[in-house]
């Protein structure tokens, strides 16, 4: 009577969900995180197609138009000190914000989690040697440690790319030292070994699956982080030059009218915290849609 | 396709240490242990925990890592000499010749790929075949381990079964790869009673089909007699009694063994009853005792068992034990119901 298999009702009826879709689903039903996401999609599209859809053109100047208030005639959003249109410039601007704060972070991505997942598998002294030169790095505060490279390298879009990419891999390292190691000691990896998998096959099928989430939700909050690195390097004459539109260093440049016109003035600062905000709660949201518990 | 080239015995272990060097003193895990599984046969490893059995199965994946272990003696494998083996031989034999069932099988398994994934995966590291010969392959091992609706059960996560079902789909990636011997460790210490015996069943029906070699680590002694053609009792790193399951049921000879057996609840205790314990607790294996292991905890003992190495004693065609006084302990199951 016991050697009978289990009886079939036991089994789930509805076909298991993969994982993905699963936190696909999890995802749509998080507003705050659908919303971010929608912001976010917005952005980018405003990042792809910013300077076709602008109504007017951002570079054009004119004395007799300067620091125009909000609503302005022909002006929406008002005029910036040389008398350039503010809307067009802040849909611009979203280009080079967005791409001061994504690609340090993709490069760092990169970078840190090559560097975070060796220390953790191999651990011994190669983790030694990479986390001790990390945490030199990490010893500096990241602003800080952001400006001096810009300074030291000089200034420049590519230098500015270059340092906020060094700020980032310490911290992307770290997490991905710590996961890979804690997925190290798993019972899994050993049964993998058990089963005849070497170090090779270990870190692509095992380590990369459990680890690249955790590292890639991280890695997205620290857009936002990068975003305003970068307009904080723009502000201070480290990262673009003018005449671009870019968030940071409009916000540095409206700074004179901040008696004048606050609220044209703090127009740049407030896109920047939309942004980051956004791309924060889509962190949020994408690590707790990506939580298997059990 | 499983190789039937080698002679009768699966398993040859001759003189087994093993010594992990980590901590402050070296720990001896294992010492001298011999052992021979012959094509077929299942053998329990029993004990308490750190008797030293999960110890000597791993060694015979050599899953202990290099740095910190010293292994000495010989392992043999179907006709393949373990302790030889280089890093890319170890990996053809891991899984292939001989596989392993884990205790916790929702901790073996990857949380991130669904279960059939894993068996691809297992399957496609041994064996040149196709992804969707790999699938169809794991459809066969569910049906072979009994998993109702196995097509739909390939998709599902780990964390999506119960207990019994993931026991099961362990004991099918173990299977994947056609080994001849299946080393289980603690497989039915994680499950509900019920369960155990549905998994103890089906591994031995399996082992009897495909004329796997098992060895079975558990401290039940029940799901011992339930599956194992011979039994090992291990204590402080050394087997001190070998027999035939009924053998060693009925007349055990040494006194760990005796004492194991009285503190099992058999037949029906009056309420309020005292299970028998044995007194004490295992030795300090970084700082073991000369002579016998068991002689501080030993009801037997006589000043002569404190003293030098203790000699295996055949007491028949399939009964062994490590003790100075196997002539005069005799099993008495009343005597030692009273005691």
């Amino acid at each position: 009577m016991i050697s009978t298999p289990l009886p079939l009702s036991i089994a789930p009826v509805e076909q298991s969900p993969g994982y993905w879709s699963g936190v696909l689903r999890r995802f749509a039903k998080d507003r705050v995180a659908m919303f971010a996401g929608a912001v976010v999609l917005i952005l980018v599209i405003l990042a792809l197609f910013g300077p076709w859809l602008t109504p007017a053109d951002p570079y054009q100047s004119s004395m007799l138009k300067r620091l125009r208030p909000i609503g302005t005639d022909g002006f929406p959003l008002g005029t910036d000190e040389l008398g350039r249109d503010m809307l067009s410039r802040l849909m611009v601007g979203a280009r080079l914000s967005l791409f001061m704060g994504i690609t340090p972070v993709i490069c760092a991505f990169a970078i840190g989690a090559t560097l975070g997942i060796l220390a953790g598998f191999v651990g011994g002294w190669v983790n030694s040697i990479i986390m001790r030169t990390i945490d030199v790095f990490y010893a500096f505060p990241s602003v800080l440690l952001a400006i001096a490279l810009s300074g030291a390298l000089g200034a420049g879009i590519g230098n500015a790319l270059l340092s906020l990419t060094l700020v980032f891999v310490p911290p992307i390292c770290r997490v991905a030292e710590s996961v890979t190691s804690q997925i190290r000691s798993r019972d899994f990896v050993e049964a993998a070994r058990a089963s005849g998998a070497n170090a090779f096959a270990i870190i692509r099928v095992h380590v990369l699956g459990n680890v690249l989430g955790p590292i890639f939700v991280y890695s997205t909050s620290l857009i936002a982080v990068s975003m305003i690195l970068a307009s904080g390097l723009s502000f201070l004459g480290l990262g673009v030059k003018p005449p671009e539109p870019e968030w940071g260093l409009m916000l540095n440049t409206l700074r004179t009218a901040i008696y004048t016109q606050p609220w044209v003035a703090a127009l740049p600062g407030l896109m920047i915290f939309i942004t980051s905000m956004s791309f924060n709660m889509l962190s949020d949201g994408l690590r707790s849609a990506m939580d298997v518990k059990q | 396709m499983s190789p039937a080239s080698s002679a009768t015995s699966a398993v040859t272990i001759e003189n087994l240490r093993v010594t992990f060097a980590g901590g402050a003193a070296p720990v001896r895990a294992v010492n001298n242990v011999s052992l021979r599984v012959t094509r077929g046969e299942t053998v329990a490893l029993i004990g308490e925990s750190g008797s030293g059995k999960s110890v000597t199965l791993r060694s015979l994946l050599r899953l202990h890592p290099a740095k910190k272990t010293q292994m000495s003696g010989q392992i043999e494998v179907g006709g393949r000499d373990v302790m030889a083996m280089n890093a890319s031989e170890l990996a053809a034999f891991r899984g292939r010749v001989a596989s392993m069932i884990f205790q916790e099988p929702l901790l073996a398994l990857d949380p991130v790929y669904s279960v059939g994934d894993q068996i691809i995966e297992s399957i496609q590291r041994h064996m040149k075949v196709s992804r969707s010969e790999a699938h169809a392959r794991a459809l066969k091992l569910f049906e072979q381990v009994r998993i109702p609706s196995p097509e739909r059960r390939l998709a599902a996560y780990p964390h999506e079964m119960s207990g019994g079902m993931r026991q099961r789909v362990m004991i099918a990636l173990a299977l994947a790869c056609e080994p001849e011997l299946l080393l289980a460790d603690e497989p039915t210490t994680a499950l509900d009673a019920t369960v155990q015996i549905q998994i103890l069943l089906l591994l031995r029906e399996l082992q009897s089909r495909l004329g796997l070699s098992i060895i079975f680590v558990t401290h039940d002694i029940g799901a011992a007699v339930e599956v194992a053609d011979r039994i090992a009792v291990m204590y402080a790193g050394e087997i001190v009694e070998e027999a035939d399951v009924r053998t060693l049921m009925r007349a055990p000879r040494h006194p760990y063994t005796q004492a194991l057996l009285q503190s099992r609840a058999h037949g029906s205790l009056a309420k309020g009853t005292r299970l028998a314990t044995i007194g004490g607790a295992p030795p300090d294996l970084a700082n073991l005792p000369p002579g016998c292991a068991f002689a501080p905890r030993c009801v037997h003992v006589e000043p002569a068992c404190r003293e030098g190495s203790i000699a295996i004693a055949a007491l028949g065609p399939t009964h062994q034990a490590r003790c100075r006084r196997t002539h005069e302990i005799v099993w008495q199951h009343t005597a030692a119901a009273k005691a």
